[in-house]
């Protein structure tokens, strides 16, 4: 009896020590406009891999900050080329990692069907109260809002109308829930609630901010973590391509 | 020098912000809590309890509804908009709604505590000098209520400028009208402007503290005073 007690209790230990051996776990922290597309990609990826991934989603800008002080991140997804850069001459992120995973597009955004025109008119002409954009120095994407006002020659004047958002799913908020009346914000979430809204929107073109690459590195912590590795060659992956694309984004 | 490039502008906004708060909240707070410490009312507890929300509750769950209940389409914006009012979101106005909702309970609380202990008969003796109800508030319950007052307008002001997560979800950040100190702060620090963050910071934390002090010291002199 007590052999068998034993015996079980071996089997036991060996079938957790081979099961945390293959399961591990990605902590993955996302700029915000990618998280719902990340979300599709996670789940594919944790019933292929058995692996478990955490997902924090803030301002690219927050989230860099975060890591420089310690955030117990893997993989980084940013949105844009220079914070991930950075964080390669800071030996913050495992060099020869950082690549393009997606090509953002910002787009002048409100939910009310027929508001904003398909040439962004409705800067000039001015009928609103309130423009939503994200805070410039955190998020990419108010970055490129930011310029497109610049390229416009619109920024003097708009200026006293402008609420920032801490990032851009906060931005959308302001504007989904008609504080705002339009607002700058990704291709990406207005794909995602293409039947929630009628809406109209601008798809603002490339020629007037610098393209929005958004790429991502394996930082520091994540080296040794195979897991973060197999994640994030399943977002070079096919699938995750096509999903990725289907949310609104260009690929490289 | 690192002293003259901040911009000292959210802290100016957040006095301004904690004053005009403080303020109203004398106007309403006090009748309120006076009626608290007087009434028979059967709902008495169940309004002490509503006043007590923002104690418990996370600010984020006030500044939600604040955020539908205010825009275009909730239910006081919408009539708010109707009668031809501006939008509230975003704006000053907008931040003092919400910040005397959150700071209701340190106005009101310790002033119904001092109302309470009150004897009634100083009212009486008043009341048969003829004093009329309001010459009797503020000649006998004003003068005897200091310490409650004093208490009161020190929680609420802190309270206040202490302020974050309301601000944080219908602000907007908007430089001298919504972007008070304490989002000043973490603007910085996400940035990594860590010297301009230091600076705020210390700034906020000194004024706290020689806030405090003064009206702790004002207290206990009263308080030596009246023995």
């Amino acid at each position: 009896m007590s052999r068998l007690k034993y015996v079980l209790g071996a089997v036991l230990c060996g079938v957790m020590v081979s099961l945390s051996a293959q399961a591990g776990e990605v902590s993955v922290a996302v700029a915000a406009n990618f998280s719902a597309a990340l979300d599709q990609i996670v789940r594919k990826f944790e019933s292929a891999s058995g692996h478990h991934v955490l997902v924090s989603s803030g301002s690219t800008g927050k989230l860099y900050a975060q890591v420089v002080n310690g955030a117990p991140f893997d993989v980084f997804l940013a949105a844009d080329s220079e914070r991930p850069m950075r964080m390669e001459s800071e030996n913050l992120a495992v060099a020869g990692s950082r690549y393009t995973y997606a090509i953002g597009r910002l787009v002048l955004w409100s939910p009310t069907a027929g508001f904003v025109d398909g040439n962004g008119q409705i800067l000039r002409q001015g009928q609103f109260q309130h423009l939503a954009m994200a805070n410039p120095k955190a998020a990419p994407y108010g970055t490129a809002a930011m310029e497109t006002l610049e390229s416009m020659g619109l920024l003097k004047s708009l200026q006293a109308r402008l609420v920032q958002g801490g990032d851009i799913a906060q931005t959308y908020q302001f504007v989904a829930t008609g504080n705002a009346e339009l607002g700058f914000v990704s291709l990406a979430q207005i794909k995602a609630a293409e039947q929630k809204y009628q809406g109209s929107y601008w798809l603002v073109p490339q020629t007037l901010h610098r393209p929005i690459s958004q790429q991502a590195v394996l930082l520091e912590k994540g080296r040794n973590n195979a897991a973060a590795r197999d994640f994030l060659a399943y977002l070079k992956g096919k699938e995750a391509r096509a999903i990725i694309e289907n949310n609104g984004y260009v690929m490289p | 020098m690192i002293i003259e490039s901040i911009d000292w502008a959210p802290l100016w906004l957040t006095l301004r912000l904690a004053t005009v708060t403080t303020l109203i909240l004398l106007i309403i707070g006090t009748p309120f809590a006076w009626w608290l410490s007087r009434t028979t009312c059967r709902f008495k507890t169940a309004i002490e309890a509503v006043v007590a929300l923002p104690l418990v509750l996370p600010p984020t769950v006030l500044g939600f509804y604040l955020l539908v209940g205010l825009g275009p389409h909730g239910p006081v914006g919408s009539v708010w908009h109707n009668l031809g009012g501006d939008a509230l979101v975003f704006t000053f106005t907008g931040l003092v709604i919400g910040s005397t909702i959150y700071s209701l309970p340190f106005i009101v609380q310790p002033l119904q505590n001092t109302f309470e202990s009150l004897g009634q008969d100083l009212l009486e003796a008043a009341a048969t000098l003829r004093a009329s109800p309001l010459n009797r508030f503020f000649t006998v319950v004003v003068p005897l209520a200091r310490p409650g007052f004093l208490t009161a307008i020190t929680l609420a002001f802190a309270h206040t400028v202490g302020e974050f997560g309301v601000v944080l979800m219908i602000g907007g950040n908007i430089p001298g009208k919504t972007k008070v100190v304490s989002i000043a702060i973490l603007d910085h620090v996400e940035s990594l402007e860590y010297q301009e963050a230091h600076l705020l910071s210390a700034g906020l934390l000194l004024f706290a503290f020689v806030v405090l002090f003064i009206v702790y010291t004002l207290n206990r002199r009263y308080k030596l005073s009246l023995t």
